[in-house]
């Protein structure tokens, strides 16, 4: 018990000592009652996550939402006092011109890559789940995109999808088509990061799939297939509804990341050209950080604004698997 | 970097040297100012110390004592900021044009004979004619594509305080009419100006719009090259944006820091150390008498011609207001070169919207 104690000593010694005050120190006094200790005990086990929460999760949360809410100049992000002005920030980002491109952006962004890397990740999966000779290899090439550095591939795309001197362009020609401005043409952008991030979320799809295929009894297939049931019926009727709990987890995960993608769309389009490609993750980065002027407060009120989006998908999902302990 | 160690050491101090990329190098920077932890020597981006200047970060020059007085007043202009000093430059670049000899031979051009845009237009057509590529530049929606389309602006006497000017307009309408007939490489649209000196270097162009910084690539690239200035519309060399470094002093809590500090600013910009420095980095010397002695290498004095009509991004006072114009400029930029808009309508909505950012300055 003494041990226990022992780790709430710790947290006091950091400079968060703000966000550490909010649990409640033992006394020794508690120690002598029973059923204070063993509550002790509990605030003591709770400690480590609660201060780790609190100091890597709230504190961050909370700046940036202070961040949003105040008038930041260079000046007064150096020199504090920087006046509290309320939702203007908000009001800037939203009659800003990026606003309303930046949002249907996201949003087309992030269905579409989820729709196609679900799509494509499920139809691997239940390729593989066949088992057939050098399967396990295969399975193991797909991962490549997952385990580059997404600099590595985000630049490659990028030099594969080159106007001038691309290997996509240099195909199109041989087979006779005229060439495409892949990230130069505000029409094809977008796509082009699209296609980028699809081929980089498949991995995480099919793996996930795959898992929740292997889990499956293979007896309920024998037992459709008794009843006269077509390999159609039995992904349908079988397949299908036995991964809806795997399937909303690889939705909202995929969302979640997709969402906030940046560094793909940064290294190849930088949102542009012209904006054509910005996103709320791209656009944040530039207002805060990709130009020589700061721009805080509007920034931070873009990426609120990206976890709000993330908090309702969130939302929806608790929702939807509360309905399926439910039924 | 030893020539750090040795000021350090003649200083009597022991210097502990930290990099960070350009707009990395910016916000680490606020940062440490905001914790109270600045460095005691900070080197910068030119454009970026106007901005450090007016966070409060650095010290002017009346307030320690760096002697800026024989830094030519163009290079220096960066660095001012209502009516202040801050810091001093170490070393200057720009942008010039580098051609490719054998393609402009071969395509018959005479690039001693390039002075205004007709000139350069005509050249690019018949080294378009004759089957090669015209010319490579960086056009990216980042400070950089600014930085690369601010000679033809300035070179057609537009100013920075009306993007919509005729003169603005007529600039923008020069690159978008390259752009349309191929003599611009459609990825220059994207490319930094890293990767556009990659495609001059393939040996395919006739002319690549790039900085002092390339000089030692140029040398590597495996075909005869040269440099002319970048021409202005009316003929004559155009005012180039000045690229390169300040050393600065941040302020600092305990006073009693600056006597060192000075001391090693003063041996980084000393004449000497300058001269190696700036020999090193592929800068220009920002002072007479260290550009006196570069002229005696003959790759050299083009540059130093180019380095003394060039012009601070920053200067006209602009300061902190530069960067929300600048986003303006590149962004028109890329609206004009993609077909989104007409340069007229690209240059008169940056415009507004950069009028609406400085408040209409």
């Amino acid at each position: 018990m003494s041990d226990t104690t022992g780790i709430q000593a710790h947290p006091s010694q950091r400079d968060g000592g703000g966000a550490a005050a909010a649990v409640p120190p033992p006394s020794a006094r508690d120690r002598s009652r029973k059923p204070a200790a063993s509550q002790l005990a509990a605030w003591a086990f709770l400690a480590p996550v609660t201060i780790y929460l609190l100091l890597f999760y709230a504190y961050p949360l909370y700046r940036s939402l202070d961040l949003s809410l105040r008038n930041y100049t260079v000046r007064s992000f150096v020199h504090g006092h920087a006046p509290f002005s309320g939702l203007k920030n908000y009001r800037i980002d939203i009659r800003d011109p990026t606003f309303t491109p930046a949002l249907l952006h996201t949003l087309i962004f992030t269905l579409v890559s989820i729709a196609f890397q679900f799509v494509i990740g499920l139809g691997l999966a239940m390729f593989f789940v066949q088992h057939f000779k050098l399967s396990a290899t295969l399975r193991a090439l797909f991962l490549v995109p997952w385990l580059l550095p997404l600099i590595v591939s985000a630049s490659t795309w990028s030099w594969m999808l080159n106007s001038d001197s691309g290997v996509v362009n240099s195909a199109l020609h041989r087979f006779g088509f005229a060439p495409v401005n892949w990230l130069t043409a505000p029409k094809w952008a977008l796509v082009s990061v699209i296609i980028a991030n699809i081929w980089i979320g498949i991995p995480f799809n099919l793996v996930l799939m795959y898992s929740g295929l292997q889990a499956i009894s293979p007896d309920i297939y024998e037992a459709a297939a008794l009843d006269g049931a077509n390999g159609w019926q039995r992904f349908w009727r079988v397949t299908f509804p036995l991964l809806r709990p795997v399937t909303a987890v690889t939705l909202l995960l995929g969302l979640v990341y997709t969402l906030k993608v940046f560094d793909i769309i940064w290294i190849m389009t930088r949102g542009g050209p012209a904006g054509a490609s910005t996103t709320f993750a791209t656009w944040s980065y530039q207002l805060s950080f990709g130009n020589l002027l700061p721009a805080f407060g509007p920034g931070a009120a873009v990426a609120n604004m990206l976890i709000v989006m993330t908090l309702i998908f969130g939302f929806v999902y608790f929702r939807i698997q509360r309905k399926q302990l439910e039924s | 970097m030893n020539l750090l160690n040795s000021c350090g050491a003649s200083a009597g101090a022991k210097i502990k040297r930290t990099g960070y990329d350009t707009t990395a190098l910016l916000s680490q920077t606020l940062l440490s100012a905001q914790q109270g932890n600045s460095p005691d020597v900070l080197i910068v981006d030119n454009p970026v110390v106007s901005t450090l200047a007016d966070a409060g970060v650095l010290a002017s020059n009346d307030q320690d004592s760096i002697d800026a007085s024989a830094v030519a007043p163009n290079l220096l202009a960066a660095g001012v900021l209502n009516g202040k000093t801050y810091g001093i430059p170490i070393g200057a670049n720009t942008l010039a044009l580098y051609y490719n000899k054998t393609i402009l031979s071969a395509a018959g051009v005479d690039p001693s004979t390039i002075k205004s845009w007709a000139d350069l237009t005509a050249a690019l057509a018949k080294v378009k004619a004759a089957g090669k590529g015209g010319i490579t530049l960086s056009a990216i929606g980042t400070e950089e594509g600014s930085f690369q389309f601010l000679p033809w602006f300035w070179g057609s006497g537009a100013n920075l305080t009306n993007l919509a000017s005729t003169q603005g307009v007529a600039a923008l309408q020069l690159w978008t009419s390259w752009m349309k007939a191929g003599y611009v490489p459609n990825a220059a649209i994207q490319d930094t100006q890293t990767t556009s000196w990659a495609e001059f270097a393939t040996g395919k162009y006739a002319f690549a719009e790039n900085g002092t910084w390339q000089l030692a690539n140029a040398e590597k690239a495996g075909f005869a090259y040269g440099i002319i200035p970048i021409p202005s519309m009316a003929g004559g060399v155009a005012p180039a944006p000045t690229g390169g470094e300040f050393v600065t002093i941040p302020l600092q809590k305990d006073t009693s820091r600056y006597p060192t500090t000075e001391k090693i600013v003063s041996c980084l910009t000393s004449a000497d150390n300058a001269f190696n420095t700036d020999t090193t980095l592929g800068y220009i010397g920002v002072t007479a008498a260290v550009q006196q002695k570069q002229a005696t290498n003959p790759q050299l004095p083009v540059w130093i011609s180019a380095v003394a009509a060039a012009k601070g991004r920053t200067s006209d006072n602009l300061g902190t207001n530069y960067p929300k114009i600048s986003q303006q400029l590149w962004t028109a930029v890329q609206n004009a070169l993609t077909g989104a808009k007409s340069p007229t309508a690209a240059m008169s909505t940056a415009q507004s919207a950069a009028a609406a950012a400085t408040g209409g300055k």
